[in-house]
């Protein structure tokens, strides 16, 4: 891969894809926010929702957590707590081989249904679809670079140079690209496709994550009384 | 005590004639888009029956409503906010859209363009959902109406609990009511508890319930907490919406459109005051056959002047006061104790009530004179079971709904004297509790119901309107971005217009909402 086009990808394309992502969610809540939401079809059809939805979610829940401490956590913290870069490689395969197959079983339902169903594909915007294709295209490469991470989970080096790259680029560190230049293209996919999903976030369905109601555990009793003063506010 | 005023809504099922013209003028104004095609925020439901949606008043499937927990505080029935929160990505406790029904049109053009053959044309029903043909329509919104069906799928009807319902499906022994329905607009609903994004409010100064559709993320747990399923998704939008109660009518000082044009003239709409501070608790109590007995003790008294001094320190404006002095729902729940809630057992505090319908004495046919009680004949032997009412109306407790029935009855045997036979039938009056006075102003509101007996309505005042300068140079009444775009060919962020049979959906999407 010619230079100047690894560095586009890995070192310009994080930024650009992180600002489309931030901007375009920021815009698309202040003059759009009618858009914002879920867009559950379960209303329209439950059979595979119940099962594909839940597994999906959970298991991408999980994926994230994992790829978000995975990702950002300097070495030196989890050696600190005695784990070598090696044991977090295991274990990272491990969680996320579990939790990548739990995802897929749900993906793949809920992929199967949105393009099979007729009153599902019938209501689906282009997006509804590309974004859920997007997402098990993404989910396919994540596992089948598991084999390539077993291979060499002795020294973890894959994973630290990756973790690395991550964490040049959210602290803007020039060099960021070179740490991602020398691994396999299965990563180099997932990455790029991963950067996509941001890129694309704000014009799908996705902004409903930003949206995630665990504020309403806070909520002083159940009820809720807009005062004239409230009215105006809101 | 914090006094609140809610515009209340009661229905005199006793003159309600099935003609469906509620639901027809609700849905030309508020539903007739994509995405609600199904929505019918007032249908009319002949009873006994399952309902619309299917078996909607029975919670051991839907979940609806609360629950009073052993420590004697309530929760909603589909659990507190945690397990609300469990079901975001699946909902169990949710219909599907063929628990309404799959909405339909028909192949209209055919009739037009066929080619010329033996037979006719047909226009064939088409989904306004997928655009596929369906073969056969197998439920409507008004499927069982004048008991259509049988006889075994219809009795499913919850309210026939406790009564041995075999003989009703007898045709000699059948019964009938219509059963108008609309949202509650409940003091302690369910729906606003079970919303993870808040997006439910309740008025302060009205009571409307409404959902903010900036705010509704569609996580749709709204949908299965209204115990009477008067909350619906829009498919179309992923938003759910909700009977508004014509609020743009009522701040004005009109009735609302179902209101409006019922030629029954069976609706009423006055303010009630209430105790905000004893919500909880009367929600709360423990049997539920105690909770009419709760909702009407936290409804306040509109002459006293104990009241009308708090009402105004926590801002009640004097024309509200005024309106809740002459309310018909307040004399007809309150003085009269002819209207009752609908399934107070949900324990929502429900605010649009009903007057129980009379039905002909059964005795009567078969034994050629009328069983009675003094001068009322016996409403135990009404054709509509009176447990079956109770049912409905007062979670069972029937004694309510006899006395409710019995001076309606003293009505009319009071009225018919003194037009027919020219006495004054004071022993029907005595025998309910009623004083002459009571029964001629429940005569002119109940039975001659004019207009502005009917319709109380303060209009809302400039204190709580909108700031109307603020929202000069906006698109007026709309939906969703109103004039903000959203409606071009180039549309990021919303969705595509579709290409259907209900193509131009987009179009007509001005309505509803904020």
């Amino acid at each position: 891969m010619a230079d100047w086009f690894h560095i586009l990808v890995f070192g310009y394309y994080p930024y650009f894809a992180a600002t489309v992502f931030l901007a375009g969610s920021l815009i698309r809540f202040d003059r759009e926010q009618y858009t914002w939401r879920s867009g559950s079809s379960q209303l329209l059809r439950r059979r595979q929702l119940i099962w594909g939805s839940v597994l999906f979610h959970v298991g991408i829940l999980m994926l994230f957590l994992g790829h978000f401490v995975g990702l950002l956590t300097p070495k030196e913290i989890y050696y600190a707590f005695g784990l070598s870069s090696g044991a977090k490689q295991v274990l990272a395969i491990v969680a996320g081989g579990l939790f990548g197959i739990v995802c897929f079983i749900g993906l793949t339902m809920l992929l199967h249904r949105r393009l099979f169903d007729l009153r599902i594909r019938a209501t689906s915007s282009a997006m509804d679809i590309a974004i859920l294709a997007l997402l098990w295209v993404q989910l396919v490469l994540g596992l089948v670079s598991l084999p390539f991470s077993w291979a060499h989970r002795e020294g973890g080096e894959v994973m630290v140079q990756l973790s690395l790259w991550a964490q040049k680029i959210v602290t803007f560190q020039a060099d960021a690209a070179m740490y991602a230049a020398n691994v396999h293209w299965v990563y180099k996919a997932h990455i790029f496709l991963g950067l996509t999903i941001f890129l694309v976030f704000p014009f799908s369905r996705l902004v409903h994550i930003w949206s995630a109601p665990v504020g309403y555990l806070g909520r002083r009793g159940y009820q809720v009384v807009r005062t004239r003063e409230g009215r105006r506010a809101a | 005590m914090k006094i609140r005023a809610q515009i209340g809504k009661v229905l005199n099922l006793d003159k309600c004639i099935g003609c469906h013209t509620c639901s027809v003028t609700c849905k030309n104004v508020w539903t007739s888009r994509e995405g609600m095609e199904y929505a019918w925020f007032n249908n009319v439901e002949t009873k006994p029956g399952v309902g619309y949606p299917k078996e909607w008043e029975n919670q051991e499937v839907w979940n609806g409503g609360w629950v009073r927990k052993r420590n004697g505080r309530i929760a909603p029935k589909m659990g507190g906010k945690l397990r609300i929160l469990a079901k975001i990505f699946a909902n169990p406790d949710m219909p599907q859209i063929d628990d309404y029904y799959e909405p339909f049109t028909f192949d209209y053009e055919h009739l037009h363009n066929a080619p010329e053959s033996e037979t006719a044309p047909t226009a064939r029903p088409r989904s306004l959902i997928s655009g596929e043909r369906m073969e056969k329509i197998e439920w409507g919104p008004n499927w069982e109406e004048i008991l259509g069906g049988e006889f075994a799928k219809r009795s499913k009807d919850v309210n026939f609990e406790a009564i041995e319902k075999d003989i009703y499906g007898q045709f000699e022994n059948t019964f009938m009511m219509y059963l108008p329905r609309l949202c509650e607009h409940c003091l302690n609903p369910t729906c606003v508890a079970a919303c993870p994004s808040g997006a439910i409010y309740k008025r302060e100064e009205d009571g409307i319930v409404l959902i903010d559709q900036d705010k509704c993320r569609g996580w749709r747990m709204c949908v299965s907490g209204c115990p009477y399923k008067k909350i619906y998704y829009n498919w179309r939008s992923g938003k759910s919406e909700k009977c508004i109660f014509c609020y743009p009518r009522i701040e004005a000082g009109q009735p609302t459109v179902c209101s409006e044009t019922c030629v029954g003239r069976i609706r009423y709409l006055g303010v009630l005051l209430y105790d905000a501070d004893r919500i909880e608790s009367a929600a709360a109590a423990e049997d539920p056959k105690d909770l009419y007995q709760a909702q009407l003790d936290i409804f306040l008294d509109p002459f006293d002047p104990e009241v009308i001094r708090q009402a105004r320190a926590d801002g009640v404006p004097q024309s509200w006061l005024d309106a809740a002095q002459r309310s018909p729902v307040y004399r007809m729940a309150m003085d009269w104790k002819v209207a009752f809630p609908l399934h107070p057992e949900y324990r929502t505090l429900p605010m649009v009530w009903y007057v129980p319908p009379l039905s002909p004495i059964q005795s009567a046919a078969e034994a050629g004179a009328l069983g009675s009680e003094g001068l009322i004949p016996d409403v135990s032997q009404l054709r509509i079971p009176l447990r079956y009412l109770a049912n409905m109306l007062t979670a069972g407790d029937e004694a309510p709904v006899k006395l409710g029935l019995e001076r309606m009855l003293a009505m009319r045997v009071f009225m018919r004297a003194r037009h027919v036979e020219g006495t004054r039938a004071l022993e029907a009056l005595e025998q309910v509790g009623l004083t002459e006075a009571q029964i001629e102003d429940m005569y002119r509101t109940m039975a001659i119901a004019n207009y502005e007996d009917r319709f109380v309505i303060p209009t809302s005042h400039r204190e709580y309107a909108e700031e109307a300068f603020d929202l000069r140079g906006e698109c007026g009444f709309s939906f969703g971005d109103g004039c903000s775009g959203g409606g071009g060919k180039i549309d990021l962020f919303s969705h595509e217009v579709r290409v259907g049979p209900s193509a131009g959906g987009r179009s007509d999407r001005a309505v509803a909402g904020r």
